[in-house]
Parts: C-alpha cells; structure tokens; sequence
C-alpha cells in the first residue's frame, strides 16, 4: 500500500461523508479547507477510517493529528 | 433492504448520511415532531443519525439539543429557550458515566445504602420534573454495567459493588416507567449487552469526545430509540403475513405429505420452527394480527397446523391466503379484508425471490431479510416493528376482535338489506365524555387513525388529558358492542367552543366499525352536547391526506354546508339554533351514567 493509494481512498471516504464529489485530497489538506469538517465530523471520519483499514487509533495517535497528510502516514503506520 | 433495516448497516449511515438524509426526505407524508435532546455526554452524530431513522420511519424531527451536560440543569431549573421550543418528545441521553454518589468500599452498608438512596432519587426528581414541566413523553435510558469490577463477581452483590448499585438504579428507572405514562425507558443496559460491554464502552472515545459509548455504534442505538419514538407516536406495524413451507414448518407440505413436515420438539429440523411459531404465538397476544401468505391448496396448509405439534392453529389466523396468486396480490386483498395499509403488513418468508417480488411490487411494505429458521424469531424481534408502549386491554383482544369481523361478514350475507343487516347485529352503544381510565386507549386510537379521520391531528395523552379537563371542549368517545362481540372504544370527537361555534378539531373512528352507523350516533350525541354548552353552529373541516378520502364528504352527508372548498382543506358548518332530528336508527346507545 502507498502514500498515493491511502490518500486516494481518503478523499473517496471524504466525498461520500460530506456528500461532494467536488472534494480534492492533498497532504496539506486541513479543517480549513473543508466547510463541515468540525471536531465532530473529525471522529466520524475515523470511525470509518478505522473500520475500512481495520486499525485502531489510540489516544495519542488522534491527537497530533494536522492534516491529511498525517492521516496518511499514521494509517500506514498501523498498517505495517 | 436498506441500510436502516436489521442487521443496521452503520457503516453506510454514518459515512452517507448526507445523501440518505437528501433521499428520505423526498418521502412523501412525513408528520413533524419536535424531537429535544438532553445530554450528559457528547450528542454528535446521535442527532444526525436519529433523523435518518426517524425520517425512516415516517417522522420529520426537528431538534433542540441541550448544552453538554446540563441534561439535570436543563430540567429541574427550568430552560426558557426549552420551554418555547415546546418539545413533542424528550429523550434525556445518559450513561453509567453521569451516575452519582457511587457506593464505595470503604462505605459501611449503611452509608452504602444511604448513597443508592440518593441517587434514586436524584433520577426520579429528574423524571418528576420532566414529565410536570413539559408535559409531553420523556424517554430516559437505563445505564450500561460498569466494564470494572473491583470486587469481581461479588460486585453484583455487596451493596459497596458498582454493578449492583446500576441493577438496582435500573430497577428504580423500570418500576418508575411502569408507574407513570409518558415516561419511557430505553433498555440500553440490554443493548449494551447485546453487541458487548467492552465493544459498547470505548475508553479512547470518552477521553477524547466525551462520547458515552462507541461511536460506531451510534446507529444502533438510534434505531433502538426511534423504535421507541415511533411507537408513542403511533406508527407501529399492525399485522404479519406468514408464508407456510420453510418458515412455519421444515419441508413443502404438498409434496412432503402433512407427517413429512419438519415440526416439534422430537425433530432437530422442526425445533426451529417450533420456536418461531412461538414466539409468534406470543406477538399475537400483543394484539398483533396473524395472516397466512402461502402458495398452497387451502385445505392441505390448513392440515398442517392441526398437527398436535404445531403450535399456531387454524384459529389463530384472521385472513388465510393459501393459492397460487402473485403473493403481492394477496397481500393487497389481505390489507382490504382487514382493512389496514399494506405498508402495516410485514411479509415474513423465507423465499427470496418471493421476498423480492413483493418489495418490487409493494414499494414500502416491511420485508425482513430471513436467513436460517433458528434465527426468524430473531430477525423479526430486532426489527421492532411492534415495539409496545402502550398495552391496552384493547390490544390483548384485538385477534380475537378482528375474528368476530369475519362472522359478521358471513352474517351479513343472509341479508339483502343492509340495515335489516345491522339491526341484526342488535348494537348498543356507551357515548360518554373522556375518562381518565380510557386515556390511554384514547390517545393510542387518535395517533394511529388514519383512513376515518377528518383533520388528522395528532395528540399526546396529555393532551387529551387537557382536553378532557378543559370546560370549553366537548370530548366524546363511543364504545359499540354488538351480538357477536365487543368492538372496544372505536371512535373518538373532540371539539373546542370559539365564540358561538362548536369547532370540531378531531373526528376519528377506527375502520374496525365501518359501515355500522356508529358516525350518525356520534353526530347525534356531539350536536346535544354542541347545544348544552350554549353553541348554535358546528364547524367542522377535512384536511386531505394520503389516506382519508374515505371522508372528503362526511360532513355534507350529514347535512353540514360548505363554507370554504378546497383541493386539499374543506370547512364545514351546520346551524343548530334547532337541534337536528336524530339520525341514528340502528344502534341502541345506552344513556350515561
């Protein structure tokens, strides 16, 4: 699995949470840049993050979370 | 299938619910409630989620949510934004982790006790003041068993152990509910062990969100809750149609032969369908109907259930629709005989392609997805479509009720007219006013009438209570009886006096006594009670809905004139400066006592 792939399937996971198709994924990508994205829609998104790949975030790995990127690279960290 | 019937596909909903809350709300008839969610924890997705289900379901929320743990503050005190949002429903959203004065084991058994006690009643002055300050129904979970043991298994049973201290507050909140109308308690104690305690309470999702319990499982206890929600607003299924071979018994009976079914306890094929028949047997004395939707002969799907083994028997069935019809065309005729909406009918059969045919042609009807017969019960039970809060002596006979209609059809087939018919029926009728004994019935026929129902207004039985009490409404219920039996309270008015003019808010009579010239009795005892408060008009209106055609010109066959017509809202008035002459002729209504 890659960078580019787990990016890929976050921004799927994004357009169909927030109902838009127009929604583009980068490593920068942040709260801000997405109108709905709040601190409640942030646990849902890896509700179902967790589910797809079957990890488990604990405390800490939630918590330093900035942007997309790190998204990215914690799944791949759980996943290795 | 959607993604809100059983098993709840959470997954879908959470992540679409954007575009399923888009979708359903297209849905047409939807009624609006005032939903309020008080809260202990983190609500969140809770109320996005519980629309989707409600929408499901027919209803229309809109929601006023409490600040983050004010749930007691919100209530006791007294909320002013609370109060003018006038909710329909409460729910009061709580958990093991906004418990109190917790027994510890450094406490004597006294001032264990002591703290029980005190927490008792900080709960039951909570409900107190929710039901006193908006009279309206409040549902309240009970709490989920604490994942820590200190004392281990002993725990359950000293009065310093915490899963005692939540068995006993549970058993305050249940014998609370019973106690008092209105009030319901939602059984997450039981749902947390349905799905597991260490899966329900997530640790890492308290501490970060506050969330009280894990939120993947938000759709499982919202489609719990909206059951409940569903429930009290009178939108429960009211009928099931029941395929035979491979669902009430193992085997094809036309071809197995009526001992070559599987059935009984003697048989580990038939044990399974025994204990569906069962269960079944006890969702009929929930006042649920029974009907047979089979492609068989008759008398052959008849033989099987007089097998000694068979637990549901002939009797047991009010409409029996063994041929070779398309299934969907029976269920149609099954909905005319009882005279109920076919989305009121869940189709139980274990055939797919039967399963599909009817949710293909019969778009909306119930259909469970059934797997292996040791689990029908099952599917059937978590689906909640006849989750009970009310249960009225008028439930428990409603079978047997809806079988004394069959006989009076039959009856009425020795007749070529149809009021020599009825006088056959030698009828007697109590009209009386509201009473608080019947408030529950009352309430239950106003929230689910809808095909004799003129304005189809929908009322909490606190309402009807304030009705009741109110000098200016004229309420009437009408009770019908007749030689083959007791139809129960079947038809409801309620009318309010504004200035010379009786206005008629709510005129309702239940389709069980169509056609027995119940409405001409009431008219009669609404026009005497309309002139003792001193009117001189009746107003009345028909407000168009899916369902009421039946009555679009009610008003004028008895004599009412039209003052306002409309598409969709017709107003009504009749002068009776002199009181019309009785138009009753048929029913002998017994006088007051």
């Amino acid at each position: 699995m890659t960078a580019e792939q787990v990016l890929k399937e976050l921004e799927e996971i994004f357009r169909d949470n927030f109902d838009d198709d127009d929604i583009v994924l980068t490593r920068e990508t942040t709260a801000d840049d997405i109108e709905d994205w709040d601190s409640l829609e942030q646990i849902n998104l890896l509700t179902t993050i967790g589910k797809k790949y079957g990890i488990k975030f604990s405390i800490d790995d939630v918590s330093s979370l900035a942007n997309v990127g790190d998204m990215v690279d914690l799944v791949l960290r759980l996943k290795a | 299938m959607s993604c809100f019937d059983y098993p709840v596909d959470s997954q879908t909903i959470l992540l679409k619910k954007r575009a399923l809350r888009k979708e359903l709300l297209q849905k047409e008839g939807l009624v609006d409630k005032k939903i309020a969610i008080l809260s202990g924890s983190t609500v969140g997705q809770i109320r996005p989620v519980l629309e989707l289900f409600l929408l499901h379901h027919g209803i229309r929320p809109t929601f006023w949510e409490g600040g983050y743990h004010l749930y007691y503050e919100d209530i006791v005190f007294g909320n002013e934004e609370l109060k003018a949002f006038a909710p329909d429903l409460i729910y009061i959203h709580t958990s093991n982790r906004n418990l109190e004065n917790r027994p510890s084991v450094y406490d004597s058994d006294e001032a264990a006790a002591a703290k029980l006690s005190a927490e008792c009643a900080r709960w039951q002055g909570l409900w107190d003041a929710a039901l006193a300050n908006f009279h309206c129904p409040v549902v309240q979970n009970n709490f989920e068993l604490p994942t820590l043991r200190v004392m281990g298994n002993a725990d359950a049973v000293m009065a310093q152990g915490q899963v005692r201290f939540v068995n006993e507050l549970n058993r305050t909140a249940a014998d609370y509910a019973a106690a008092h109308t209105g009030f319901y308690v939602q059984d997450i104690n039981w749902l947390a062990s349905v799905h597991g305690l260490d899966q329900w309470c997530d640790e890492s999702s308290w501490c970060l969100y506050k969330y009280a319990l894990n939120p993947e499982l938000i759709p499982e206890l919202c489609a719990n809750l909206a059951n409940i929600i569903k429930s009290v607003f009178g939108r429960n299924k009211k009928a099931l149609a029941l395929d035979c071979d491979n669902t009430l018994w193992g085997g094809v009976i036309g071809d197995d032969g009526v001992q070559g079914i599987h059935l009984g306890l003697e048989d580990a094929g038939g044990m399974a369908y025994s204990a569906f028949q069962s269960y079944l047997k006890e969702v009929a004395g929930l006042g649920v109907l029974l009907n047979i939707c089979s492609k068989n002969e008759e008398h052959i799907a008849r033989e099987g259930f007089n097998r000694a083994e068979s637990v549901l028997k002939n009797e047991d069935f009010i409409a029996f629709m063994a041929n070779w019809n398309p299934k969907s065309q029976n269920l149609q005729a099954m909905a005319q005989q009882l005279n109920i909406g076919l989305t009121d009918i869940v189709f139980v059969d274990d055939n797919p392609a039967e399963r599909e045919q009817v949710r293909a042609a019969l778009h909306g009807m119930p259909v469970p997805e059934l797997t292996g017969p040791e689990v029908y019960a099952r599917a059937l039970d978590r689906s909640g479509y006849f989750e009970v809060t009310t249960f009225s002596k008028d439930d428990r006979g409603r079978n047997q009720m809806y079988k004394e209609n069959v006989q009076r059809a039959a009856a009425q087939q020795q007749f070529a007219d149809y009021s020599d018919y009825l006088r056959s029926l030698e009828m007697t009728a109590q009209i009386t006013p509201f009473a608080p004994e019947f408030l529950a019935r009352t309430t239950q026929l106003i929230n689910k009438t809808n095909q004799f129902n003129l304005t189809t207004r929908r009322y909490t039985e606190d309402e009807v209570r304030a009705c009741m009490e109110d000098e200016n409404c004229v309420t009437l219920c009408g009770r019908l009886q007749d030689k083959f039996g007791d139809n129960g309270l079947v038809s409801v008015i309620i009318g309010r006096k504004i200035g010379d003019a009786l206005e008629v808010e709510l005129w309702i009579m239940s389709c069980r006594v169509f056609k027995r010239d119940l409405e001409l009795a009431m008219f009669d005892a609404l026009a005497a009670a309309a002139a003792k408060l001193g009117c001189s008009r009746i107003t009345g209106s028909w407000l168009r809905t899916a369902k009421n055609a039946l009555v679009r010109d009610f008003y004028p066959s008895l004599g009412f004139e039209v003052t306002q017509d409309g598409e969709n809202e017709r107003y009504f008035a009749l002068n009776i400066e002199q009181l019309p002459e009785e138009k009753n002729k048929v029913i002998a209504v017994q006088p007051n006592q």
